[in-house]
């Protein structure tokens, strides 16, 4: 029986090292009923979106709710909505480690994981909306026999570059990020994990010339990291924004995109922190100081969102383009003025409730919260792409798109999918770093240190 | 990397302690030993100096040939294949951008991943290890054969190390 070492109980004092990995280390023991339970009912949830995608694929993308002009649906809504949840890890990674800021370390590993998670769950989309998953290569630039190349000029092109990339390079960061940490809790494991970390943990031991060539290699994939990822959500807003549908034609795309990604990440950062802390007893090492620091970032790109709200509308009203005006009139008050109502209520009113400290350290309520972020991204997405589609120059070809039973399970799904990942990777990996919460805290001197 | 060899091995609780027996093996001559530590620990570093990590270079080639290849392949292929779109001419840079960028990005990173890996198989000694070195000590192994043990022990005693032991 693989067994690791147990939790010790909850103290006030910062823990030594040898505190932080048994404590870190014991999240990996055997898993509890409850754990299978919930990884039964993800899998089961899973089942259904596979056994819908299956359905769609024998009988083709007429099982998707599809009704002409509306031709992207939920499947590009899902895409743009789990790319946008992937930003956070690299934001708290990559981005908080070139700031040298010290409260990133206990968090960062959740979100890492996420990252790579949800651009898993992102990634399948495109080729679920294709129809014809099996011809899904013909994105790639190979040479072929018709001598055919891509269309470089086509943003859809760019995000196959863009969110490939990502995915690599994240999975990447993750996995130079573990190593360390899996040569901690190999030197502890028993049985099978100790096997297991063997071999992932690459070798390492913590030389002086491993640390050498990996603290410089994880600070320049950190700096290649930092604009990759703004870089890959403006990419996906210019699959809407380099088209004329009113709506979408705007140059603030790029921006109000990356903000909305790196706001719905945070939100399910800490929508998955909630219950892996209680779970994993790990109240000593993420505390409310780590969620304050969270729902600050959460306030910022919310006001951010708030305000590419108001310039979208107030653009559409000051350009004086009546296709404009009209598309944005219809959001708010057409046949989809529910949906508008919740993405704004959710995105940009809520999170008004940070401004209170209470609000920011109180742990149940930023996970509601956080839940109606998640929700109203969604919505974001939706409004953004299915409300212009249905409603864009010529009323004779405007229409009315209502999502079918295959994209709601295909939905469902994609939420199993992940979960699934992020519940494997909880009981087999460290889900907060134990070298970096280390090198934070000073090891112990002799002698006082000369400053 | 697991292979062991002769030598001394120290375990040390105390970091000042650590950096001090660093700097008086190499005072002494010593090149040839390992320190383990569980993260990375500045004094550490700074007692072992090591030259700054060739990896940087192979970011930096990575990158150049990731934004080459990038806007090479796009307007090669544009050409290769010349298509008209959107009355814009066949070798676009604008829209290629996009191409080069993020190849920039992900052959560097590989490189630099690849160069991680290079440089510590091409830098790394025989040295025998505890598990304690990943936990919450600092070691330090001396490759040394048994004849020059003495000076070596005696050093890292005084130095304050909690245990020394000799591994065959």
């Amino acid at each position: 029986m693989a067994t690791m070492v147990e939790a010790q109980p909850e103290r006030a004092t910062p823990p030594t090292y040898n505190e932080i990995t048994r404590d870190i280390a014991a999240t990996l023991g055997n898993p509890t009923r409850g754990y299978y339970v919930l990884l039964g009912i993800v899998l089961t949830v899973l089942a259904i979106g596979v056994g819908a995608l299956l359905y769609q694929v024998r009988f083709g993308l007429g099982k998707a709710g599809y009704t002409p002009p509306v031709m992207w649906g939920v499947y590009i809504t899902t895409f743009v909505f789990w790319v946008g949840i992937a930003h956070c890890g690299t934001l708290v990674s990559a981005i908080l480690y070139l700031f040298r800021s010290g409260w990133r370390t206990a968090v960062y590993r959740t979100a890492e994981a996420m990252t790579v998670f949800a651009v898993m769950t992102a990634g399948l989309f495109p080729l679920i909306h294709i129809g014809r998953i099996w011809y899904f290569y013909w994105l790639i630039p190979y040479p072929n026999q018709r001598q055919l190349w891509v269309n470089f000029k086509s943003p859809l092109i760019w995000d196959v570059f863009a969110v490939t990339t990502y995915l690599i390079v994240s999975t990447t960061f993750l996995i130079v990020g573990l190593i360390p940490d899996i040569a901690s809790v190999r030197d502890l494991a028993t049985g099978w994990r100790k096997k297991l970390y063997s071999i992932t943990a690459l070798g390492w031991r913590g030389t002086d010339q491993q640390w050498r060539h990996y603290t410089k290699a994880y600070l320049y994939l950190a700096a290649l990291a930092t604009p990759l990822v703004l870089s890959v959500h403006s990419v996906v807003s210019w699959d809407f924004a380099m088209s004329i549908v009113p709506g979408w034609h705007a140059t603030i795309f790029a921006p109000y995109f990356v903000a909305g990604a790196i706001y719905s990440g945070l939100a399910m950062v800490i929508t998955l922190l909630v219950p892996l802390r209680k779970v994993f007893k790990m109240e000593r090492y993420i505390t409310e100081d780590h969620f304050e620091n969270l729902a600050k970032l959460i306030m910022l790109t919310g006001m951010i969102i708030a305000y590419a709200y108001v310039t979208e509308y107030f653009m559409a009203w000051y350009t004086g383009n009546p296709f404009e005006r009209a598309s944005f009139w219809n959001r708010a008050f057409g046949d989809y003025w529910w949906a508008t109502w919740t993405m704004i209520i959710c995105n940009a009113f809520l999170p008004f409730f940070l401004f209170f400290r209470k609000v920011r350290r109180s742990i149940p309520a930023l996970f509601v919260l956080t839940l109606f972020v998640n929700l109203g991204m969604w919505f974001e997405r939706f409004v953004i792409i299915v409300v212009s589609l249905s409603f864009e120059y010529e009323p004779y070809a405007m229409g009315h798109y209502t999502p079918s039973w295959v994209e709601w399970s295909i939905l469902a799904g994609s939420f199993a999918w992940f979960f699934m990942w992020f519940l494997l990777f909880a009981k087999n990996f460290p889900t907060v770093s134990i070298t970096e919460v280390k090198e934070i805290l000073p090891m112990p001197r002799k002698e006082k240190a000369h400053v | 990397m697991s292979e062991k060899s002769q030598g001394l091995i120290a375990a040390y609780r105390h970091v000042d302690k650590a950096a001090e027996a660093i700097r008086t093996l190499k005072e002494m001559g010593y090149k040839d030993f390992t320190v383990f530590t569980p993260a990375p620990v500045h004094e550490i570093a700074d007692a072992v100096d090591h030259k700054v990590s060739p990896v940087r270079l192979w970011t930096l080639i990575g990158g150049l040939t990731g934004v080459t290849s990038g806007f090479g392949m796009a307007i090669w292929m544009s050409y290769d294949y010349p298509i008209v779109v959107g009355g814009k001419p066949l070798g676009s840079w604008i829209p290629y951008t996009v191409i080069g960028f993020e190849l920039t990005i992900l052959i560097g990173a590989m490189a630099t991943v690849t160069g991680l890996l290079v440089h510590i198989i091409l830098t790394r000694k025989r040295a025998a290890h505890d598990p304690r070195f990943t936990n919450d000590h600092i070691g330090i192994f001396v490759d040394c054969p048994l004849e020059r043990r003495g000076a070596v022990e005696n050093l890292l005693r005084t130095s304050g190390a909690d245990e020394v032991r000799f591994e065959d």
